[in-house]
C-alpha cells in the first residue's frame, strides 16, 4: 500500500503541503513528495484540484454481508431511566433504517428499566431486545460487553449505534474489538451512501477543526458512537401501551455473567452528582471570575435558567470549582440549547467542547476574546455588572430600563 | 527484581492550538504547528513514574511506547527526561494509516513482545484523533480488564489494583486483577518538569526501533490495510457565523439580551 503523487499532473501548487497536518509533504523540483510522516489521512487527496494524489495497493476484499440487516441502537440506562441519547439515536436510526428499507431495533440491558425502554417505540422503534437482570445493576464493562456481543451476533444488524457517553466510550470499543469490526467514535453526522448502501460516519477531529467522513470496510456491523444532544429526538408515534409482540426478552445464564471488575463503591459528592451534559442550559465561568466565591453568581444565574454550572479549564485548574464541571477538550463536550460564557476568553480547547451549542452568549470585557468568534450574542462588559443585572432581571421580572 | 512492569502508550500529535483556517479557501493552514506529545499522555507518563516511586528502587520498571514515524522518537526522549526507564519506538511504513483497531493490534504485539507487563497506561484520548478507543480495544486484544478515565490509583501490587474512575456525574472505585490497562484523566496528577539528570539521560539514551518484521506483524493486519475503518473524506466545517453584539449601558445590554432570549424561547 502506498500513497503516490502523479508527477505528470502535479504542478507543485503547494496546496497539499499547506493542508498536511503531519508535515509529510515537501515540494521538490516543483512536485509534491510525500514522506514517511504520512498517516494516510487523505487531506491532501481531498484538496488536490488536479487529482494528482492517490492511495494505491489497498486490498479490497469483497466480503458478503448479506446476512446482516437492520439498524440497531443501544439504549444505555442511567439508573432506572434510559439516557436521552438512546432516544436520540432511535430517531436518527429510524431515518437510516427508512433509507435502507430495513427494520430498526434497539437493545436495552439493565435492571428495572423496562418502563423507560418502552418509550423508544414512540420514536419509531420496530423491535426491542431486552435483557433484564439484576447482574446489570452496576456499570461493569465486561458483562455489558458480553451481553451486547450476544445480541449483535444473534441478530446481525448491519449498523449498530450507541451513545458516546463516558461509559459508552469505554464499553463500545470493547464490543467492537470482540466482534472484530470497525468503530467510529463521537460521530456528529450519519448518512447512508445511496449507491453502496453503507453508513457514512462523520466526526470532528483536531478539536473540531476538521470533519472526517469514515466508512467501515471489510467488517460488519458498521459501528458508531454519537455524542449526546447531537441528534434530535422526535416522537413520531402515539403511545400504544402494549408492545408485547415487539419485545424479545432474552434470557441469560446469570452464572456466566460474572464480572472481573469488583465495584467497591460509588461516590456522588454533594452538589456534584450532576452530569452537565444532561442540561439544556449551561452557564460557565472562567478566569475572569477571579475566585471560587464568585461562582455563586454563576450558580444563581444557572439556577434561574434551570441550568447547570460549567467552567473553563482555567477556573478548574485554579481550584475554584471541581473537574466534573469542566467544559472543553480536557473536560466534557456539551451541546446545550443555551450556553452562557462569563469571563471565558475561549481557548480553542474550550471552544472545541461547546461550539456546537444551539445559542451561545459571551460576556467578556475583552472585545477581541476568541469566545466572540463562536458566540451568537456578545456583550462586551464587566461580568460583575452584567451577570447580577441579568439575575435581577430574571428574578424580578421587571424591565431594567 | 522487577515486580511490576508498566507500559505507557503515548503518541506524537500536531499541537492543535495553533490551527488556523484560511478564510478564502476554507482549508487549514499548517504553518507553525509544532509536533508535541499528546497532552493527555503526559498524565499517563507521570502516573507510571509515580507508581514506581511508591515502591523500592528496582521493583518497578516503566517503559514508554509509541507507534509513529521516526520523528516520534522525540516524545520518547521527553518521556525519559521525566523519569521513564526506557522507551521503544514502533515504526514502519506498514503501520501508517492505522485506525484504532490496527493501532491496538500493533501495540498489543509490542506489549506481548516486551512480556509480563502488569499495567498499561494511556491518556484518555489523543488530541488529533480524539477517539479514546485505543485503550479499551488494546485491553480487549490482550484479554485484560480496562478502566477508562482513571482519576486515582488507590492501591497497587503485582496482582491487584484499586482504581477510581471518573464518570460524568460520579466516581466509581474498582478492584481489578492485573495485568490490566487504564486510561487516565488529568485529575490524576500534575506532570513534573524534566530534571537536569533526566534531560542528560534523554540525550544519550538508545531507543530501539521495532518494525513490522520484529513484531511478527503481517502487513495486512497493521496500518491502513489492517484497519476496519477508513477515512473517505476530510473537510473543514463551513462556519456561517454571525454574531450580534449588544451595545449600550450594562442595563440596556441586559434588557436587550433578555428580549432576544425571550424571542428565541430559551427562557
Amino acid at each position: 500500500m502506498e500513497i503516490k503523487v502523479n508527477e505528470e499532473t502535479c504542478t507543485g501548487c503547494n496546496l497539499c503541503k499547506k493542508v498536511c497536518l503531519y508535515d509529510a509533504i515537501e515540494i521538490v523540483d516543483g512536485k509534491a513528495v510525500i514522506n514517511e510522516n504520512c498517516v494516510f489521512c487523505g487531506a491532501c487527496i481531498e484538496v488536490c484540484k488536479l487529482n494528482s494524489i492517490e492511495i494505491t495497493g489497498l486490498k479490497e476484499e469483497q466480503k458478503d454481508f448479506s446476512d446482516y440487516s437492520g439498524v440497531c441502537v443501544y439504549l444505555e440506562a442511567n439508573g432506572d431511566r434510559i439516557a436521552d441519547v438512546g432516544f436520540e439515536l432511535v430517531s436518527e436510526g429510524k431515518k437510516l433504517a427508512d433509507q435502507l428499507g430495513v427494520k430498526l431495533s434497539a437493545v436495552a440491558i439493565g435492571s428495572s428499566i423496562e418502563k423507560s425502554a418502552l418509550e423508544a417505540f414512540q420514536y419509531g422503534l420496530d423491535k426491542l431486545y431486552f435483557i433484564d437482570s439484576p447482574v446489570f445493576s452496576d456499570n461493569l464493562d465486561d458483562i455489558f460487553a458480553k451481553a451486547l456481543v450476544q445480541v449483535i451476533t444473534r441478530y446481525k444488524p448491519e449498523i449498530f449505534l450507541a451513545g458516546a457517553t463516558w461509559f459508552g466510550r469505554t464499553l463500545i470499543p470493547k464490543v467492537a474489538a470482540i466482534l472484530k469490526t470497525g468503530l467510529t467514535a463521537d460521530c456528529t453526522g450519519l448518512a447512508i451512501d445511496e449507491e453502496k448502501k453503507i453508513l457514512l460516519q462523520t466526526r470532528p477531529t483536531f478539536g473540531g477543526n476538521i470533519l472526517a467522513t469514515i466508512i467501515t470496510r471489510n467488517a460488519r456491523p458498521q459501528m458508531a458512537t454519537v455524542r449526546p444532544h447531537v441528534m434530535e429526538k422526535k416522537k413520531i408515534m402515539e403511545d400504544k401501551g402494549d408492545y408485547k409482540d415487539r419485545i424479545e426478552y432474552i434470557e441469560i445464564d446469570e452464572k456466566k455473567f460474572k464480572s472481573k471488575y469488583k465495584l467497591l463503591g460509588i461516590e456522588k459528592e454533594l452538589n456534584e452528582n450532576i452530569n452537565i451534559t444532561d442540561y439544556d442550559v449551561i452557564v460557565s465561568g472562567g478566569r475572569g471570575l477571579g475566585g471560587s466565591e464568585k461562582f455563586s453568581m454563576i450558580k444563581e444565574l444557572a439556577g434561574l435558567l434551570g441550568g447547570v454550572v460549567g467552567a473553563s479549564r482555567a477556573a478548574v485548574d485554579s481550584g475554584w470549582i471541581s473537574y466534573p464541571h469542566q467544559v472543553g477538550q480536557t473536560g466534557k463536550t456539551v451541546n446545550p440549547k443555551l450556553y452562557i460564557a462569563c469571563g471565558i476568553s475561549g481557548a480553542i480547547q474550550h471552544l472545541a467542547g461547546m461550539q456546537t451549542s444551539d445559542i451561545i452568549i459571551a460576556i467578556n470585557k475583552d472585545p477581541s476574546a476568541p469566545i466572540f468568534k463562536v458566540a451568537n450574542y456578545g456583550i462586551v462588559g464587566d461580568i460583575f455588572e452584567v451577570v447580577p443585572m441579568l439575575i435581577k432581571r430574571l428574578r424580578d421580572g421587571k424591565p431594567l430600563v | 527484581m522487577i515486580e511490576i512492569k508498566i507500559a505507557v502508550c503515548i503518541k506524537q500529535v500536531p499541537g492543535t492550538t495553533e490551527i488556523k483556517i484560511d478564510p478564502q479557501t476554507n482549508t487549514l493552514i499548517r504553518e507553525g504547528i509544532e509536533n508535541i506529545i499528546n497532552p493527555f499522555d503526559a498524565y499517563a507518563i507521570e502516573e507510571g513514574v509515580r507508581i514506581r516511586e511508591r515502591f523500592s528502587s528496582g521493583e518497578v520498571e516503566v517503559i514508554a511506547l509509541t507507534m509513529g514515524p521516526p520523528q516520534s522518537r522525540e516524545i520518547l526522549k521527553e518521556a525519559i527526561s521525566v523519569g521513564v526507564d526506557s522507551a521503544i519506538l514502533l515504526s514502519d511504513r506498514a503501520f501508517a494509516g492505522a485506525d484504532t483497531w490496527a493501532t491496538s493490534t500493533t501495540l498489543a504485539k509490542a506489549i506481548n513482545k516486551i512480556g509480563d507487563c502488569r499495567l498499561i497506561i494511556l491518556g484518555k484520548q489523543t488530541l488529533d484523533g480524539d477517539t479514546g478507543q485505543v485503550g479499551p480495544e488494546l485491553a480487549q486484544r490482550l484479554g485484560i480488564p480496562f478502566i477508562g478515565y482513571a482519576s486515582s490509583i488507590l492501591e497497587i501490587n503485582r496482582n491487584k489494583m484499586k482504581v477510581k474512575r471518573l464518570m460524568e456525574d460520579r466516581y466509581e472505585t474498582f478492584e481489578i486483577n492485573l495485568p490490566a490497562a487504564i486510561s487516565v484523566v488529568k485529575d490524576i496528577n500534575t506532570p513534573r518538569v524534566p530534571s537536569l539528570r533526566g534531560k542528560m539521560k534523554a540525550k544519550s539514551v538508545e531507543i530501539p526501533v521495532w518494525d513490522a518484521k520484529q513484531l511478527e506483524a503481517d502487513e495486512d493486519e497493521v496500518g491502513l490495510s489492517g484497519s476496519y475503518t477508513q477515512v473517505v473524506k476530510i473537510f473543514t466545517p463551513k462556519i456561517k457565523h454571525e454574531i450580534k453584539m449588544i451595545e449600550g449601558s450594562p442595563g440596556e445590554q441586559v434588557e436587550q439580551l433578555y428580549k432576544e432570549l425571550k424571542e428565541l424561547n430559551v427562557i
